[in-house]
């Protein structure tokens, strides 16, 4: 169901202006003027990002700049965390999400995460695939939980690795497969959204690749946001960036653009390693 | 003169002796070491303080291991000596008997001789005092010999050269490392006691007929089969964890999970006086506000069976002291031990596998009973092992409300005693030491001991393996 | 992929679903928030149920007897010597007893009302007073009031702790006629109307059983009971007063409950009790005897002085033994000592001892301290021994957790000015853990104050009349106090076990208060 359009868009905030894109879908997900508190103190400043379908955004910024407290908003997963405050509209598939209406567990099954760490849960390789079905649901018997935990492992390309030993605990794995072990996990409970904060930050670089090639796989499916502090791992990966800076959108475009020629001055900066 | 020496009292005395030896030794070290270190001749190694340390050590330990030893052996041995001289009607004497007299003997020489009419007594007694003046006497002598020989050989060694602060520290790590090992002493002191004891009350009752049989009327010397304790001890810590482990658990479940640090703050300090209310207390509550409540609803259900038709005879005992009740307390009581741990092992468990769970759309419930749980499963279990360790190591609430009665009744409104309970009933009141009615308690109290460390080992196993996972 | 056509997150399937999940959810916090209810509830039943019944006995009725303190009676010829007169309680109580008799002289009718009159008083109640006389012979002959606690079940009863009571006020009594000695007819128009009343009601609820309890009528310091009544007109036997009394006023009634031959109080010595209390000869005053008794086998005149002193001792012992080789040993297993076989089983042992039943230290107790050793039994001294080895590893872990917190970048400070293993933990090391320490020791030292079964073990629940002095006299404790006074069989223990609960409960809250507050004060931040 790919909808194109070409469109040339005016987002306001920060005075950023979007290109004229060709060959990409409307936005999956439309955030408008994000903010988020901690208390008292504010993190995120009045963010306005649309997200495209079935490509990689990536969230590009030095630490502390808000990336990951902004992916968390695209997921609620900011909820669990009493003193955050998140304002503003994430409008999906026409419902404003972060409606206090909307109930987050739904919402999770349909937007999926993925750690920095990869954290499988203390349980056997399949059951930790199966969980997720399990409590939305979504398997009505066996056979079908079985054919979702093959599913998810194929596309995450573990299958082959694991699937004489789907009995052993999820952490028998190594680091780079029990990431993509994170990743079919994310991906059994059949999301539209997947997002990966720092997902190979904790990976050598051969498992790093792996990981690369498998987002690359992936983006052909689905909606991914990336979040990472590796400018090489963005270009390689995305098709859109956004640079982040102490809370603020300073820029966003295709990947090429901003790293090639960035219209600000401080993507600019940050992109030649002036500082970050 | 000899006799009125007899009375000298030994305690203090010695005490004073070895406090002046000490002193006199550290200042004689300190006055040598100081003529060293003032003359400025040579590199002294250590202050002169350390130099009167070492001294006063030298002069100090080995008068106190005589001390020590008169302690222990003094009075051994001037019975001993007594019981040789004794003409021959008192060497035939049975044993128990010879040491009862004995006993006479001394109690009589404490308290300034005896003025009766027994001949024989008053003698004894006086040549008990000659005999006692005669040893003390010669510990006060020894100790200041060997007092003097240390205190000469140490101060010999006064050198400005002499590393005497590490002599002295090597000292104080040894008299540390006593400290330390008086915990093995103890340990040792207990399986010693109790294994003595428990082979003397085996001698005389088989040790199958002890474990497996069904009837206990120790009181009376007559029956010693230990299985109807076993039950009700067994019983009692059942109902005790029914309530103890859901309670705790859910108590831990909710302070970790949901509670804010408000609450947190308020609940977790309330039940841990749960855990700091002594156990005669928490006997005296079950004894005089749970058993009769207990017994009134047992009392109300019979009569209601009864004329429902359900029953044509009382169904429940319904005692006034009852199974039910002590083990309700009971558990009150263990809460805090699953409750306390079990807290910190959720706790423990890292964050990001709860965001995993979250992150896929689990409720809270749901990542707390497939994620959390079974990732603190562990300590948990630890934790209730623990605290059933207690249950049945616990005396006085059962003492006091369960009851006296050694039987295997599967009714909680019945009376029933457990194994501690029994230990208190032997051991107090008439005890003449060596009867199998008292040497049973030692019995009882070594298998009590052997449960009790294995599941303490079990639960310490456990944690420790668990904190390596997560360290 | 996903083929549901309507908005995702509006699908009916999962939305009922979710409802499902969010409700097992809202049960499982339902079920942690009641563990939590539940927990809080047994503690308070707990402390409410015996702070009542310490309340009770916070207080005690004494009975005042103006008396001359006659020689001849206290302190006749070769009984005169300061030692006779304060043992004298043939004496002094015969003076209560010719005094209670002197005031109801209707009571030496028989064997049975005259034995019924002098329990109003225990004899051994006096000895307080015959000691303060024999302190103070200057008052013999003189006229003097002495002040003695009432027995148990009166006060009990003037407690209202006896029996279920209904009280209420009777109308005008016009006319009093004696039909017989002792027998009285009261007359008043309706006067006894609330009265039936009150008897229909009760027979409503308890049936024919009503007919067995006691009416009692009083007016002024005389008392009747009721035999026969009806709206205007009671027959009343008199027990204690005079007929007069009743007349022109508006005499008070009370039902009791429980009948006559299933207390401990008969209905003689309820009368003679309100007749004290009209005269005014009785007071509630504090129950300070509780602290300054001993124990005695009276529960009026019992206190608990010997056992907070034995307590003293015991903690004293405990505490000067436990304390200095809990630190040592910590210090060596935490600073010293190598990591090798034998301190990794030094170390299992004492997590092992600190889990040990402390029945099996009583029995450790009793085979080595009283059997090998042939120390005294009930003694302190061997009570304070089996406590400090009970107490010794939860001492030493506590302090070895504080030894652990100090950082290591102290101790490398130390080293690093020249100072020595020893001096680097003696004089940087120890004081900054000091705190730590501290309040391990108070902790341990808090459940060691409260522990009894081993103490039983070792003989200290002997009844202990006097106060020990040092430690190797024969003692009890606390705790052993609150085990053996609850097994007393009289209703009167009650109250007092649950006023010695109370004390030992304050010593137990101001200790771990005071950890409490140094834990505040010396929290640091590293």
């Amino acid at each position: 169901m790919e909808t194109t359009m070409t469109e040339s868009r005016e987002v306001s905030a920060a005075g950023i202006k979007m290109d004229e894109t060709q060959g990409l879908t409307f936005p999956r997900i439309d955030c408008k003027n994000i903010d988020v508190f901690y208390g008292d103190k504010q993190a995120i400043f009045d963010i306005s990002l649309p997200v495209p379908d079935r490509s990689v955004t990536a969230l590009i910024g030095p630490s502390g700049c808000g990336k990951s407290t902004f992916l968390r908003c695209l997921n609620r997963m900011n909820d669990t965390i009493e003193s955050c405050k998140v304002t503003g509209e994430i409008i999906m598939d026409g419902e404003n999400i972060n409606d206090p209406d909307i109930d987050p567990v739904l919402l999770r099954s349909r937007v999926g995460m993925v750690f920095q760490k990869p954290n499988p849960f203390p349980k056997s390789i399949y059951d930790n695939i199966a969980y997720g079905p399990r409590i939305h649901g979504l398997a009505a018997s066996r056979e079908d939980l079985d054919a979702i935990v093959e599913k998810s492992l194929r596309r995450a390309g573990l299958w082959d690795e694991v699937k004489d030993r789907l009995t052993s605990p999820g952490n028998s794995l190594s680091g780079g497969q029990q990431q993509r072990l994170c990743i079919a996990r994310a991906i059994a409970v059949r999301p539209e959204v997947i997002l990966m904060d720092e997902p190979c930050s904790a990976l050598d670089p051969v498992a790093t690749a792996r990981i690369e090639e498998l987002i690359d796989e992936l983006r052909k499916r689905y909606c991914i946001v990336i979040v990472t502090h590796s400018m090489q791992q963005a270009a390689r990966v995305s098709q859109r960036t956004a640079f982040f800076h102490l809370g603020e959108l300073v820029e966003m475009g295709e990947t090429d653009q901003i790293f090639t020629n960035p219209r600000e001055r401080r993507t600019e900066d940050y992109i030649t390693g002036r500082f970050g | 003169m000899v006799q009125q020496l007899g009375h000298l009292p030994m305690g203090w005395l010695m005490l004073a002796l070895l406090a002046m030896l000490a002193s006199g030794g550290f200042f004689v070290g300190r006055v040598q070491a100081e003529r060293f270190a003032g003359a400025g001749s040579a590199r002294v190694h250590s202050r002169p303080n350390y130099h009167g340390y070492y001294v006063a050590m030298w002069t100090f330990v080995p008068a106190m291991g005589v001390a020590l030893a008169y302690g222990l052996l003094g009075d051994g041995i001037v019975r001993s000596m007594l019981s040789s001289e004794l003409p021959a009607n008192f060497q035939d004497m049975p044993r128990v008997e010879l040491d009862v007299y004995l006993n006479s003997i001394a109690r009589a020489a404490y308290h300034q001789g005896y003025s009766g009419a027994d001949r024989v007594f008053s003698a004894i007694t006086n040549r008990f005092l000659e005999l006692q003046g005669l040893i003390k006497t010669a510990t006060i002598v020894l100790a200041m010999v060997c007092a003097a020989t240390g205190f000469l050989l140490a101060k010999r060694r006064v050198a400005p050269g002499f590393r005497a602060r590490n002599r002295v520290e090597g000292g104080i790590e040894i008299f540390l490392f006593l400290c330390a090992a008086i915990a093995i002493a103890t340990t040792v002191g207990i399986v010693a006691s109790l294994l003595y004891e428990s082979l003397r009350f085996f001698a005389e009752i088989p040790f199958w007929d002890f474990l497996f049989g069904t009837r206990w009327n120790a009181q009376t010397s007559a029956e010693f089969g230990a299985l109807p304790l076993f039950f009700g001890t067994f019983m009692i810590a059942l109902i005790a964890m029914l309530i103890a482990a859901p309670v705790g658990l859910f108590a831990a479940i909710y302070l970790s999970e949901y509670a804010g640090p408000k609450v947190r703050g308020w609940v977790k300090p309330i039940l841990e006086i749960l855990a700091g209310i002594p156990t005669v207390v928490y006997g005296f509550f079950a004894l005089l506000v749970v058993a009769p409540a207990i017994r009134s609803v047992a009392i109300w259900i019979n009569t209601t069976l009864i004329s429902t038709g359900l029953a044509s005879e009382p169904l429940l005992a319904a005692q006034p002291t009852s199974a039910l009740a002590a083990g309700l307390v009971m558990g009150i009581m263990v809460i805090p031990f699953v409750s306390s741990l079990s807290d910190d092992v959720i706790n423990a468990v890292p964050q990001t596998l709860r965001d995993a769970a979250y992150a896929m759309g689990a409720t809270k419930s749901e990542t707390v009973k497939h994620v959390v749980l079974p990732a603190a499963l562990p300590g948990i279990i630890a934790s209730l092992l623990l605290a059933v360790s207690r249950a049945i190591g616990e005396t006085m609430i059962v003492v006091m409300a369960a009851g006296q009665r050694a039987r295997i009744s599967a009714d909680p409104t019945a009376d029933l005693t457990t194994i501690t309970v029994q230990i208190v009933a032997l051991l107090t009141g008439e005890t003449e030491f060596d009867s199998p009615k008292t040497l049973s308690a030692f019995a009882l109290g070594l298998v009590l001991f052997v449960i009790t460390l294995f599941f303490n080992l079990i639960a310490l196993r456990v944690v420790q393996k668990y904190r390596e996972k997560y360290d | 992929m996903t083929d549901i056509a309507p908005p995702p997150f509006r699908n009916e399937k999962a939305l009922r679903r979710l409802k499902k999940r969010r409700a097992a959810d809202a049960r499982f916090r339902l079920y942690g928030l009641s563990a939590i209810a539940f927990a809080l509830l047994a503690l308070s039943t707990l402390v409410a149920s015996i702070g009542l019944q310490a309340i009770s006995a916070a207080t005690y009725h004494k009975v005042e007897f103006d008396v001359v303190l006659d020689p001849a009676v206290i302190a006749p010829k070769g009984k005169d010597t300061p030692a006779d007169i304060s043992r004298n309680v043939d004496g002094f109580y015969a003076l209560i007893r010719s005094n209670l008799q002197a005031t109801f002289p209707d009571a030496a009718q028989d064997r049975l009302t005259t034995r019924q009159l002098g329990d109003l008083v225990t004899r051994l109640a006096v000895l307080p007073t015959a000691k303060w006389v024999s302190e103070n012979p200057t008052q013999i002959g003189q006229t003097a009031t002495i002040k003695v606690p009432l027995s148990d079940d009166l006060d009990l009863y003037l407690k209202g702790a006896v029996s279920k009571e209904f009280r209420l006020r009777l109308g005008d009594i016009s006319a009093v006629t004696e039909t017989a000695p002792q027998q009285l007819q009261l007359t008043g128009a309706g006067a006894f109307k609330a009265l039936e009343s009150l008897v229909d009601v009760q027979r409503q609820e308890v049936g024919d059983a009503v007919d067995a309890r006691s009416i009692l009528i009083s007016a002024g310091a005389t008392t009747g009971r009721v035999t026969r009544m009806d709206e205007d007109q009671a027959e009343v036997t008199l027990l204690t007063g005079s007929a007069s009394d009743f007349s022109s006023v508006r005499p008070t009634a009370r039902m009791i409950a429980l009948p006559e031959p299933e207390r401990n109080v008969s209905d003689l010595q309820i009368a003679w009790t309100l007749a004290l209390k009209e005269k005014g000869r009785i007071s509630r005053v504090p129950h300070t005897s509780l602290l300054t008794h001993t124990d005695s086998t009276y529960p009026e005149l019992a206190g608990a002085l010997a056992a907070i002193v034995g307590s003293l001792l015991t903690m004293m012992v405990t505490a000067f033994i436990a304390i200095p080789i809990g630190i040592f040993a910590s210090v060596y297993l935490e600073e010293f000592a190598p990591r090798n076989r034998l301190t990794e089983i030094i170390e299992v042992n004492i997590n092992n001892l600190a889990a040990v039943p402390s029945i099996v230290f009583g029995l450790l107790g009793a085979a080595v301290f009283l059997g090998f050793f042939g120390l005294p039994r009930s003694a302190p001294l061997v009570g304070g021994l089996v406590l400090a080895l009970l107490t010794l590893p939860t001492i030493i872990i506590a302090s070895r957790a504080a030894l652990k917190s100090v950082p290591p970048s102290i101790r490398a400070a130390a080293l690093g000015v020249g100072a020595s293993k020893m001096q680097s933990v003696f004089h940087h090391v120890l004081p900054v853990a000091g705190p730590g320490i501290f309040t391990g020791a108070i902790l341990g030292m808090a459940r060691a104050l409260g522990e009894t079964a081993p103490l039983l073990l070792i003989g200290m629940v002997a009844f202990v009349a006097d106060v020990p002095t040092g430690p190797t006299d024969e003692s009890t404790a606390l705790p052993v106090l609150v085990y053996s006074w609850s097994t007393n069989a009289e209703r009167a223990w009650e109250p007092m076990t649950a006023a010695v609960i109370v004390i030992l409960l304050m010593f137990l809250v101001t200790m771990n208060g005071i950890v409490v507050l140094l834990r505040r004060r010396f929290e640091r931040r590293w």
